[in-house]
């Protein structure tokens, strides 16, 4: 094998800053991809905090059986648009457009994304698909409102005629753009831009997550994309694709959109499982236990989530149960292996509870209680059961909560490298209990209340007053969340420009703590050699070089 | 790990009263018991290795804590232990995929039948229809029309929507299947009590979504022909309009009356 390690990847010196605009013109004209992941970040944060502060709303709305804080037709916004805003606004820019477009190229050792202009498109759609779908709230009929499924053909022009849908279609529409160009972006950096030495088995475990959800994005996203323009052709050009009268198929419009809507689960959860890799490592102070295996594990979640959409379609009744409940519960295959890697690296390590880790292992338990409900809707009889009510509600809710604890946890850990500035511990801690308790106590009832039989997207349930009690245990949970939410927004006033980071605060393993915090305008000054997935901890740890494969080494007690 | 699998789901199949519900209860067909059944199932699997990884969890966080500045070990790879939990999760899931096929060949079979129910959801109510016979029942939101069928027959149903998507869904059965405009969906239901059951739209159909109710009452097979032989003759129409009276009488403060006008389509 050659040996490109010897390859002098370091500058003489520092090159000079670009001298580019500064301040808003900066922000408007850039392509860094820095600024732009940060943008994304911003723009995340703030779909976060609408889509929760609508949730917040549905949950004062069920604290009683006949509320009546919102109307029938007001409460179908709501729940259509919380759903559309956390899914296409907030979870997804958030773990492939924020955090992915700073870290990545950081951590393979590149200047900055292959496309930098794209890149800079990418964010510039997502804004303006952001904003065109939330528009929808200030036409006279109102938001979208069929859920954020939008099945035909409820959606069609005839059942939902306002404005609101069209907005709704054309925001994800633009959004969907943007995924698809990041996932060009992130493909053509993940290939081509790495350092020398970076080689593929030498890529930080969250690179590797986000170049398999960079294909899933490309494989996925087009499906949306073309349905999405059907729905629109149906509603306005006459077209009768996913309308029955017009001799076209209405559940072709769930096969569509569950073509894309499973792989979606995991383009959301991916990011967020190489974030939680990461941390754990670090705060463990080891490197990934099973690194290869956790490499495989993701491939094959992210091949067979490419053929389990008819899950979500079990109660139709026309789609082959045994083939789609085999491959569902095939996936806890990979996640289970993905769980006790996880456990495996924390295993005789030293683990110190930073918030960063706190909120990993709140992602943990979180992420373990609803990846075991999943189970039970990959059996078509066990879903026949709960499809439809609180249970799914509680078991993605429990997903994606999940996913909310290992967002903060990369903010925290992330988020020093980017602005310089570490976030305030004390009050990080507080946010993370506020944040896990809530986030059980809004979901756990959630389940027994499917089970009693509470279908979702009820806006009055007065026929079953007893329904009650869990509705407002449940909203106690969602007040803790919104709790949570503002001590983050606190933390962000408190800690603003206090700590001073340093280059590598947690002795940190992967190129981004090698650079400068934040990393300078092409990101770095001189490069480590690269031998392994952990170049700047062997850098730092000379004498500490992960054990050789298969080596075992009883720890000293 | 497979035979365990086996003999747990097996095990349960013979002794589910004893076991605890996990929050889920029997219902009241055979269907609902057998899903029952595999919900137990399920559940111990799951609350075996959930508390299994939670006890990992917890004493990894326990005993694993930083006291100094010591850098552990940094073994990566442990073969042998990566295969097991590889290797006995694809077994697990291989038995959960056996048990959850018993129950669905029972569910989704579609034994001989002498009753027949054809059910039409539309918004935002449903109707019943008896082929064979002059009942219909139908009505609309908070209304809760009621499909009347018998105890211990296997009762043959026809779900379809005239309009949008909607969740025919009944608790006490512990099922659901969506009517579908443009498809016929068929199943059988064989309920083993008598009683009143509630049910209600699951899928999201529009404005008054929360309220497309109705119910399900099991009568004895005798019950049942009376009730049908009710609607036969002058019977039918003095029937048809007392209920239609009926109906008028009840429309819910909650819907603007209307909306009783407004979907006679059906
Ligand atoms: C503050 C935390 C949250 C609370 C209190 C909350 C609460 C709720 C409630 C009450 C519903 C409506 C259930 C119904 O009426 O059927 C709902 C639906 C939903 N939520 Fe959340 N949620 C939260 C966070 C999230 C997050 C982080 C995501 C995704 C990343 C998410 C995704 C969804 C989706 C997709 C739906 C379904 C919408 C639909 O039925 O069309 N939620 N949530
Ligand atoms: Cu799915
Ligand atoms: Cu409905």
């Amino acid at each position: 094998m050659v040996d490109v390690l010897e390859r002098p990847a370091t500058l003489a010196e520092p090159p000079h800053e670009a001298h580019g605009p500064t301040g808003l013109l900066k922000w408007l004209t850039t392509t860094d991809h820095k600024v732009i992941g940060l943008s994304y970040t911003v723009t995340a944060v703030i779909m976060m905090v609408i889509g929760g502060a609508l949730a917040e709303i549905i949950r004062a709305q069920l604290a009683s059986p006949n509320g009546t804080l919102v109307s029938l037709a007001q409460f179908n916004e709501l729940f259509t648009m919380h759903g559309s805003v956390m899914i296409y606004l907030f979870a997804g820019p958030f773990a492939f457009g924020a955090l992915a477009n700073i870290i990545v190229p950081i951590q393979i050792g590149a200047p900055d994304m292959a496309f930098p202009r794209l890149n800079a498109l990418s964010y510039w759609l997502y804004l303006t698909g952001a904003i065109t779908m939330l528009s929808g709230f200030f036409t006279a009929g109102g938001a979208a409102n069929f859920g954020w499924v939008g099945y035909a053909p409820l959606s069609n022009s005839l059942n939902t005629p306002g404005a609101g849908a069209d907005l709704w279609i054309g925001g994800l529409l633009l959004t969907g753009f943007s995924a698809i160009f990041t996932g060009v972006n992130l493909v053509a950096t993940i290939f081509y831009l790495r350092a020398p030495g970076m080689t593929m088995f030498r890529m930080p475990i969250f690179t590797w997550n986000l170049l398999v959800t960079a294909i899933l994005i490309l494989l996925a996203f087009p499906v949306l994309t073309a349905g999405l323009i059907m729905l629109y052709a149906d509603r306005h050009f006459g077209t009768h694709i996913f309308s029955v009268a017009g001799g076209g198929v209405p559940v072709l419009w769930q096969h569509i959109f569950w073509f894309w809507g499973h792989p979606e689960v995991y383009i959301l959860a991916l990011p967020f499982f190489g974030m939680v890799t990461e941390i754990i490592a670090v705060f463990s102070r080891k490197p990934v236990f099973g690194y290869k295996g956790m490499v495989f594990a993701t491939i094959s979640i992210a091949a067979l989530s490419l053929g389990v959409w008819a899950h979500h379609m079990f109660t139709t009744g026309v789609v082959l149960l045994p083939f789609f409940s085999m491959m569902s519960l095939l996936i806890a295959v990979p996640t289970g292996i993905k769980i006790f890697n996880w456990i495996g690296t924390m295993w005789r390590g030293e683990i110190w509870f930073s918030t960063a880790m706190l909120m990993a292992l709140g992602f943990l338990v979180t992420f373990l209680i609803g990846g075991l409900t999943g189970i039970y809707l990959a059996s078509p009889p066990l879903d026949f059961f709960t499809h439809d009510t609180y249970f799914v509600v509680a078991h993605f809710h429990s997903v994606v909560m999940a996913l909310v604890l290992a967002g903060m946890a990369g903010l925290y850990y992330w988020g020093p490298k980017f602005t310089g500035y570490l976030l305030n511990e004390t009050i990080g801690k507080v946010q993370f209990w506020f944040l896990f308790v809530g986030t059980q106590v809004f979901t756990l009832p959630l389940y027994l209340l499917g089970l009693r039989g509470m279908p979702r997207r009820m806006a009055v349930y007065p026929h079953d007053p007893q329904w009650q009690f869990l509705n407002d245990l449940s909203s106690v949970g969602a007040i803790l969340i919104g709790v949570s939410t503002l001590l983050f927004v606190a933390n962000l006033v408190v800690s603003w420009k206090r700590y001073p980071a340093g280059d590598n605060p947690w002795d940190g393993q992967t190129l981004e703590w090698f650079t400068t915090s934040p990393p300078p305008h092409h990101n770095f000054y001189r490069l480590p050699p690269i031998r392994s997935e952990r170049p700047t901890w062997d850098h730092n740890h000379p004498d500490h070089r992960a054990l050789p494969h298969g080596h075992r080494v009883e720890a000293p007690e | 790990m497979l035979a365990a699998a086996g003999v747990v789901a097996g095990g349960l199949a013979l002794s589910g009263c004893t076991v605890p519900s996990f929050g889920a209860s029997p219902g009241d067909t055979t269907s609902s018991r057998s899903v029952f059944h595999l919900w137990q199932g399920f559940s111990i699997g799951a609350l075996i290795i959930g508390g299994l990884v939670v006890a990992l969890i917890v004493w990894a966080v326990v005993r694993y804590r930083r006291h100094g500045e010591r850098i552990p070990d940094q073994h990566q790879y442990h073969i042998p232990l990566e295969m097991t939990y590889t290797i006995v999760p694809i077994l697990i899931v291989l038995g959960l995929f056996a048990a959850t096929m018993v129950v669905e060949n029972k569910e989704v079979a579609n034994p001989r039948t002498n009753v027949r129910i054809d059910v039409n959801a539309f918004q935002w109510g449903w109707k019943f229809t008896y082929p064979g016979s002059n009942a219909v029942v139908v009505g609309q939101t908070t209304q809760a029309p009621t499909m009347v069928m018998p105890v211990d027959t296997n009762v043959h149903i026809n779900l379809t929507s005239s309009d949008v998507v909607h969740g025919f869904y009944v608790k006490a059965f512990n099922f659901s299947r969506y009517a579908l405009p443009g498809v016929l969906n068929q199943f059988t239901l064989r309920a083993v009590a008598t009683g009143t059951f509630f049910g209600q739209c699951t899928q999201l159909c529009g404005l008054y979504h929360s309220l497309m109710w109705f119910n399900v009452k099991v009568v004895t097979p005798s019950q049942y022909t009376a009730w049908l032989a009710s609607f036969h003759g002058s019977a039918a129409a003095t029937a048809a309009a007392a209920a239609a009276a009926a109906v008028r009488q009840q429309t819910s403060s909650l819907v603007p009356t209307k909306l009783a006008t407004t979907t006679g389509t059906h």
